[in-house]
């Protein structure tokens, strides 16, 4: 009887501790959400001159206003164009690279591999300046394509070495399977590999989706047509040069976080259900 | 036969390859010969230089200070913030309940743009004005109130912080996934066997984990090192280059003194420090692997 | 999965498409003008000015906004390489840069144009507006003398003080060093906050530093010292520099001035949590936009010596130049003319609160205003001295004085420092 009593009252202590410890962390993620949310309802004084996290009066017509002038609609569909583009692109080549770095022979396949790493570590400084010109002689310098290209490659290193690292630890057993059933390299890829590596890919979809969504010095330089532009550069329109139109501002953060925490929130589902666990026998 | 077979696994690093070297190679040897010229990046002339960039990076002091203030923020982030992401992650992998909501809250702080950041924390620092400042007023602990972005020796550690607390979602995340992929079987077999709590964690948790860890800490130091958006919203590199990190000394030398050939040269004198760091770290991990 | 990866598959497609014809727009036509500009709380009134110019004249003005600045900064430094600028754009930087764009071939010489009809172009700007955006024979960074940009507004940067809070504390506006000093005393006993300004960057440390230069050891010796003939050690140099120090200690500057960006101070000050602010003509609009209601006033750094005068710095806003290579060079011109007329700079100065370029604009000028236009014909910049510091040096010089003032380092150790740095550039350049 005192045993159970006991364990229980330390089971209690131990999950109040692990609560109380999540709930403190998550306090200081949900703070600046919240103040974005406040400031996105007062007005330009009122930020200025209140410190509280409840607005005084609840001006929800700034996110109309801030839509409007900002003209994102536009932009919106831009952003969720190039970011489709861009995540969809570099899944399948990613993953088709990861793949044959970790299960393929070919010759050069090292130096390959290690120049990929190797485009991790070291960052170009004004890598803006020759991607233009680049982009120039491309005849692709103004347009989606070319920016959508660029992009992909920003987040090939880390997908490549993220999925590799995941192909090296996969058992073979179901891909020697799938081959003892005929099914060619390809197949493999697409019906063993792929969908083992749910986990992987979501995470690295969570990543290039942040990377493209949030990317702005690139179209700025490259685009002259501000029909291309991406949603980013609609917010600079609220940030003047001299003057910032904070309520306008924060509206416009809020509408541009938005579908990425809901792109977040549908690539978590895989990662929680995780690798099959029961398909490797013994 | 086997040309067909090596033709055919060359198609699956195509697509790859060839992007690689058009926007990554081409401009990559474009910089990395710019290095040795002395160049504003207007004029159509350049002067070549040879060494001398490097030769001078060598001597200068305030490069040197913003590599050692980066590799603070990288010591903070390995520790602080990867031990608070996978502690949240092994509480989470339990079954517990408001699991999802933890889920989506922690990873608020990557999703925010650093707009949004900056701003937040300047006021929460802020000297005279922030919430922090107020709180520890309130709490009857006004003498440890301080200016914590200008004071020179709270400032570098304030900077990190915030920063590990903007990162800390993406080891969560990995750490998460890791701790789902270990099967629920070994967890039952080692209670089975009469293991408590601790034991398992040793004995099961933290091996299988490894790879994972070693994983998020190469992540952790390739950001933390070249991070700069953060930092240059919230301090601009000061008080006095206190909180200067090396990616904006490059941009200083490119924008500030117009010097694009030196800006080049530090590029590449960190790409070669970022990695020996990453090849140390792997050498590590393999020994610890054993 | 197959349904979704087929509204991805046509997505892809879709943007393919899309992206695949260069989106080439009118811009070519001789009948438009592009401008590339930074300016985002002017948007409105360029895209209003340019409505009248096409009513006028036919032709179309497309202003095209990209901001901020640094960013603005590098699109015009990636097109320049990619010989695609637009057919007006402006340079921010320093004239080191912007001689090296006109020695590339982008800018047009327009001295033919200003010297026309006697001068007619030339000579309704300030001549200060005016001179830093002209190359003088003779000058040192090696370009063919001439004109070579116009200003659309000018600025000066000068002190402000908050009338309510200077009456709280029982002062005058400060007349001279002494007197600040003094009211530093009373600011840091009532615990306020005193000078605020955007010293978290150089731009305004170096303003304010050089504004005292002057005033201690006269524009002469401040400009034989960037030419290297005298050194940062010399006495009137660590008196400037000792400057900051005797601020500092007497509470004259706010706490975090020396991490402050200006948008902080420009709220600060607008809020009326500080005394003093440091800050530029721009700032009335900014202030009205956060506090209309706020009482203040500009005057002159009050001076530490009566040797020589207060100097101020001032001159053009924003300039705008012409591309050497747009094949509508002729109409860009005539637009720049038009924009800088009498009527259309009085329109901007109003709609945007800042000082027309225009002598003959200055109509219904606010109080503020037009104190802040006071200081215009005695105002200098570092763009008419015909002279650069070295970088390296400005930046060790003003990070020093960032270093004095949280307490690190002494005023002699920093000259001494600033000094070894200007003989290792000056060895340099031989």
């Amino acid at each position: 009887m005192r045993n159970t009593a006991y364990y229980n009252v330390k089971r209690i202590i131990v999950n109040t501790a692990i609560h109380s410890f999540l709930l403190a962390v998550a306090v200081t993620c949900i703070f600046p959400l919240l103040w974005m949310v406040a400031c996105s309802l007062k007005t330009q004084e009122e930020i200025f001159k209140s410190m509280s996290l409840i607005p005084y009066g609840w001006h929800f017509e700034n996110y109309y206003l801030a839509w409007m002038q900002g003209g994102f609609g536009r932009f919106f569909i831009n952003s969720i164009i190039y970011t489709v583009s861009v995540v969809v692109g570099i899944i399948i080549i990613s993953s088709m690279a990861a793949y044959a770095f970790s299960r393929l022979q070919f010759p050069g396949k090292n130096i390959l591999f290690y120049m990929f790493i190797a485009a991790m570590m070291i960052p170009i400084p004004g890598s803006f300046v020759p991607l233009y010109v680049l982009l120039n002689k491309l005849h692709l310098r103004n347009t989606a394509i070319g920016y959508i290209l660029c992009m992909i490659n920003v987040g090939l290193s880390t997908s490549i070495f993220l999925l590799k690292t995941f192909f090296d630890k996969m058992p073979k057993e179901l891909e020697d399977a799938a081959r003892i059933d005929g099914c060619s390299k390809i197949g493999i890829w697409r019906h063993v590999a792929l969908p083992l590596a749910k986990p992987v890919l979501a995470v690295v979809v969570v990543f290039n989706v942040l990377n493209v969504w949030n990317e702005y010095v690139l179209a700025l330089v490259i685009f002259d047509s501000r029909q291309l532009m991406p949603l980013q550069v609609a917010l600079t329109s609220f940030q003047g040069e001299f003057v910032t139109n904070y309520p306008l501002l924060m509206a416009g953060l809020t509408i541009t976080a938005l579908p990425v925490i809901i792109v977040y929130l549908l690539m978590q589902k895989y990662i929680v259900k995780g690798v099959t666990q029961g398909a490797v026998v013994g | 036969m086997r040309i067909k077979e090596t033709l055919e696994n060359y198609v699956f690093v195509l697509p790859a390859v060839t992007i690689f070297i058009v926007f990554y190679i081409i401009p990559f040897i474009w910089v990395f010969q710019l290095g040795l010229f002395e160049w504003d990046g207007i004029l159509p002339t350049k002067i070549f230089v040879g060494l001398n960039n490097f030769k001078e990076i060598f001597f200068d002091r305030t490069w040197w200070q913003s590599m050692g203030n980066a590799g603070y923020i990288t010591l903070i982030a390995l520790t602080f913030q990867n031990i608070i992401a996978f502690m949240l992650a092994w509480a989470c992998d339990r079954e517990i309940r408001a699991k999802n909501f933890y889920r989506l809250i922690f990873f608020i702080p990557p999703v925010l743009s650093e707009v949004v950041v900056g701003l937040v924390w300047q006021w929460i620092l802020d000297g005279n004005y922030g919430l922090l400042n107020y709180w520890l007023n309130g709490l009857g602990l006004g003498n440890l109130t301080r200016s914590w972005l200008s004071d020179p020796q709270t400032a570098l550690t304030a900077v990190a912080i915030v920063h590990s607390w903007k990162g800390f979602g993406w080891g969560f995340l990995i750490f998460l996934a890791g701790l789902q992929t270990i099967p629920r079987e070994l967890y039952e077999a080692a209670r089975v066997d009469g293991a408590n709590a601790w034991q398992t964690f040793k004995n099961v948790t933290i091996p299988l984990m490894i790879p994972v860890a070693a994983l998020v800490a190469i992540l952790t130091i390739l950001g933390s090192m070249q991070s700069f958006v953060l930092i240059n919203a919230m301090t601009r590199g000061g008080p006095a280059y206190h909180t200067e990190v090396p990616v904006l000394r490059i941009l200083a030398s490119m924008r500030g003194s117009s010097r694009f050939g030196y800006a080049c040269a530090q590029g590449i004198s960190f790409g070669v420090i970022l990695m020996a760091i990453s090849f140390v770290q792997y050498k590590l991990s393999k020994k610890i692997k054993e | 999965m197959s349904g979704k990866k087929q509204i991805l598959c046509l997505l892809l497609a879709f943007a393919a498409l899309s992206g695949c014809a260069p989106q080439k727009e009118a811009s070519n036509s001789a009948n438009t003008i592009t401008v590339w500009h930074w300016m985002t709380d002017r948007e409105p009134a360029f895209r209003e000015l340019a409505r009248r110019y096409e009513a006028k004249t036919g032709i179309k003005v497309r202003f095209e906004l990209y901001a901020p600045s640094e960013e603005y900064s590098q699109k015009v430094r990636a097109a320049a390489q990619g010989v695609n600028l637009p057919d007006i754009f402006g340079i921010l930087g320093e004239k080191k840069d912007f001689a090296s764009f006109i020695k590339a071939g982008h800018v047009l010489n327009l001295s033919s144009y200003m010297s026309a009809d006697n001068f007619k172009w030339r000579d309704r700007f300030y001549a200060r507006a005016l001179a830093v955006n002209e190359f003088p024979s003779g000058n040192t960074y090696g370009v063919p003398a001439g004109y070579y940009a116009v200003p659309i507004d000018v600025m000066t940067i000068q002190m402000l003080y908050n009338k309510e809070l200077l009456k709280k504390l029982g002062s005058e506006p400060p007349k001279n060093l002494q007197e600040l000093l003094d009211i530093g005393k009373k600011i840091k006993a009532a615990k306020m906050q005193g000078l605020v300004s955007g010293w978290g960057e150089i731009a305004l440390i170096d303003c304010f530093a050089n504004n005292y230069a002057f005033n201690i050891m006269g524009k002469d010796k401040v400009l034989a010292t960037i030419k290297g003939r005298v050194p940062y050690t010399d006495p009137d140099w660590i008196r400037v520099l000792s400057l900051f120090k005797e601020m500092q200690e007497s509470g004259v500057f706010a706490n975090g001035l020396v991490t402050m960006i200006n948008k902080n101070a420009e709220q600060l000050f607008a809020n009326g949590r500080a005394v003093f602010a440091f800050n530029g003509s721009w700032c009335v609009n900014v202030y009205k936009g956060m506090n209309p209601n706020l009482s203040y006033g500009v005057m002159l750094p009050p001076k530490a010596s009566d040797k020589y005068p207060m100097a101020i710095w001032g001159g053009a806003g924003s300039s705008f130049m012409v591309n050497a290579r747009a094949k509508n060079k002729e109409e860009a011109v005539k637009f720049l003319e038009w924009l800088t007329d009498k009527e259309q700079q009085a329109y901007l100065s109003e709609a945007t609160n800042n000082l027309p370029a225009n002598k003959e604009s200055v109509s219904a000028l606010s109080e503020v205003m037009a104190q802040f236009a006071k200081g215009i014909d005695n105002s200098t910049h570092p763009n008419v001295w015909g002279v650069s510091e070295f970088t390296p040096v400005l930046e060790a010089f003003d990070k020093g004085i960032q270093s004095i003032i949280i307490g690190e380092k002494t005023p002699e150790q920093v000259a001494s420092e600033v000094q070894k740095i200007k003989m290792r550039e000056l060895a340099k350049k031989k």
